[in-house]
């Protein structure tokens, strides 16, 4: 009974402390969504007065409006780039011998192990040379880089919890090896594919530091061009594109825990 | 066997697979007729799946040549070797229905929807799954499932069917019910089957002949009864059948235990290293009076009786052989004048069931 008790207890400071990091974690995001619908014309919390002045500012100007089309573009492209990509190479390293795989994974995990400020320096010299500065092409490169890996964890650790056998039955039942992948495993590991191409997604949405040097001009990044605003006129317009960026992750968050709880619902 | 046009033979040659150092095949050489079925038996790890794998394509062979039907198979990819595989673990596609999974090679060899249909249909008829075409893979029962897996790989019918330890997931009961009916699919089906198992009693319910595995090599092949009678080495001796052995010396064809020389109607294979006397405890006999002349005597004291339910274990001490275990029924037949523990006991090995077999085959 005292034993009951005490788990109780123990239960009831998880949830506490629990609850405290998830609020200290998320609060600083939360700030800024009553900061933007200030009516001041600089940042304050908590706001004296409401109003939507700052999002009209945003969707307003062609400067904002560009770099976030630029965003969006890239963002989409790494997605659409890095997930096949990332998902095939999963699916090669998932077949391969464990000597191989072991030392691949070492290799595919490195650009998020490697200071990105060092990756955006190398990359910034390599573009320079191939003329790839200031271009959607190197900001989708580069991107893709960053994202690839997340993409291959994820789909990775699917891939460990598949019967692979399934393949190989398809296989002999008379279906090529891509046909067997594309109508047997993939299906079958498609909440961690969505799951990498969310994260793809995000990675290329938020990513600064590289963006900082390569992208710039016509091409510049929503991040980009947030950084240069923080630095030169400190508005609350800032506040309100924090919050539709944070809309934005949310509801590709929201999109692939739905699509994937009605996949297990479906089992 | 149930010979016929449509199954396919299938002959493998000096087939071989190395991992580093370790020879998973080496240098095979096989011959299986068409509409046979074929167990290769053998240890975990004795290269058996090895071999299936390879007749499947799903492992590249170093070398050798692999024919079925006379038409060389090796560098062909296995969805064009036309094969049906059943796998230990079903590998049934767990998000399509049973339906679905029937009819997943008939779809990709472009049969019509309402052909797909009633042929699935048919194939879960012969399963006696009839009706259960929508249901999910996950309603099922291990025994359903390994039935819809069989549909499965024959419903397009395949000249060949692989299958690898279909049964070892099932509980025992399941499984000897399920032996007894692959059997009989197997006589209706026109195919050729090559089958993987560890289990000795299944290898010898299922198998027009069994193929014994051992260290990448094929240690014997025959029919199940030549193979529990007349073994070829101590290993397959050993590894079919329940026995105890006691080591023989052989000069000129005649074993010798002890001092006593063995009778035996069996001839003694050639092999390495020294030979055995193999005894099977349900061969002996027990003698009412002293062993006859034609039999070889065994008669030792009684250590143990055991009650194993089915039967009874005798446990008798021989003074070269060491321990004799000593098989009898528990019905009233086997009980009779059997003597209790400490008392003497008169064992006779006959000629035709003296088995004497080298350590290792040559």
């Amino acid at each position: 009974m005292e034993q009951v008790g005490q788990r109780k207890i123990d239960g009831m400071w998880l949830t506490v402390v629990g609850t405290a990091v998830l609020f200290f974690l998320i609060l600083p995001t939360l700030i800024v969504i009553p900061m933007s619908f200030s009516g001041a014309s600089y940042l304050e919390f908590p706001p004296t007065s409401f109003s939507f002045r700052w999002y009209t500012a945003y969707f307003t100007s062609a400067e904002w409006m560009s770099a976030t089309k630029t965003s969006l573009i890239a963002a989409v492209l790494t997605t659409a780039i890095a997930t096949p990509l990332g998902t095939l190479c999963a699916y090669g390293l998932h077949c391969s011998t464990p000597r191989i795989r072991s030392t691949a994974q070492i290799l595919v995990i490195m650009p998020i192990v490697v200071p990105v400020i060092l990756i955006a320096v190398g990359v910034f010299s390599l573009y320079a040379k191939l003329g790839l500065n200031y271009t959607l092409t190197g900001i989708v490169i580069a991107h893709t880089a960053l994202a690839l890996p997340f993409v291959i964890v994820t789909v990775m650790s699917g891939l460990q919890n598949y019967d692979f056998d399934q393949e190989l039955a398809a296989r002999s039942l008379g279906a090529s090896r891509a046909y067997a992948l594309w109508t047997v495993t993939v299906p079958q590991v498609k909440f961690s594919i969505q799951t990498g191409a969310f994260l793809a997604f995000i990675t290329s949405l938020d990513e600064v530091v590289i963006s900082m040097l390569v992208s710039g001009g016509e091409k510049a990044t929503i991040t980009r061009r947030m950084f240069n605003s923080l630095r030169d006129q400190l508005d609350p317009t800032i506040a309100a594109i924090s919050t539709c960026l944070i809309i934005v992750s949310i509801s590709a968050l929201i999109g692939v825990q739905l699509i994937g709880r009605s996949k297990t619902a479906d089992k | 066997m149930s010979s016929n046009a449509q199954s396919l033979p299938i002959d493998i040659s000096n087939l071989c697979k190395a991992y580093g150092s370790v020879k998973a095949l080496d240098d095979v050489s096989l011959n299986i007729a068409a509409g046979e079925f074929l167990t290769l038996l053998g240890p975990s790890g004795s290269g058996k799946t090895t071999l299936l794998m390879a007749l499947a394509g799903f492992v590249r062979p170093d070398g050798g040549s692999l024919k079925f039907g006379g038409r060389e198979m090796i560098a062909t990819p296995p969805h064009k070797r036309g094969l049906g595989m059943v796998f230990q673990s079903y590998a049934l596609f767990p998000f399509m229905t049973v339906a679905e999974n029937v009819a997943y090679p008939l779809k990709i060899r472009g049969v019509s929807k309402s052909d797909q249909k009633t042929q699935a249909e048919r194939a879960l008829d012969t399963v006696q799954l009839g009706g259960y075409g929508d249901r999910r893979i996950t309603q099922l029962s291990g025994g359903q499932r390994q039935r819809v897996a069989l549909a499965r790989a024959m419903v397009f019918e395949p000249q060949i069917i692989l299958m690898d330890e279909p049964l070892s997931a099932l509980d025992k009961k399941l499984r000897e019910h399920m032996q007894i009916e692959l059997k009989a699919l197997h006589e209706k089906l026109d195919a050729t089957v090559v089958y993987v198992t560890h289990d000795q009693r299944e290898a010898l319910t299922m198998s027009d002949r069994i193929a014994v595995v051992n260290h990448g090599r094929i240690e014997q092949i025959e029919t199940p009864e030549r193979l529990y009678r007349q073994p070829h080495s101590f290993f397959v001796a050993d590894f079919i059948g329940e026995s105890i052995s006691a080591p023989v010396n052989v000069a000129n064809d005649r074993a010798q235990l002890g001092e006593r020389v063995l009778k035996s109607d069996l001839p003694i294979a050639q092999g390495r290293g020294g030979h055995r006397l193999v005894i099977r405890p349900e061969l002996l006999e027990v003698t009412a009076g002293a062993v006859p002349e034609t039999a070889n005597d065994l008669s030792g004291r009684v250590k143990d009786i055991i009650y194993q339910g089915d039967s009874v274990l005798v446990i008798v001490q021989h003074d070269s052989a060491g321990e004799i275990n000593l098989r009898v029924p528990s019905n009233r037949a086997g009980q009779t004048g059997l003597p209790s523990k400490g008392e003497q006991i008169g064992l006779a090995l006959h000629p035709e069931d003296t088995i004497i077999v080298p350590e290792h085959v040559a």
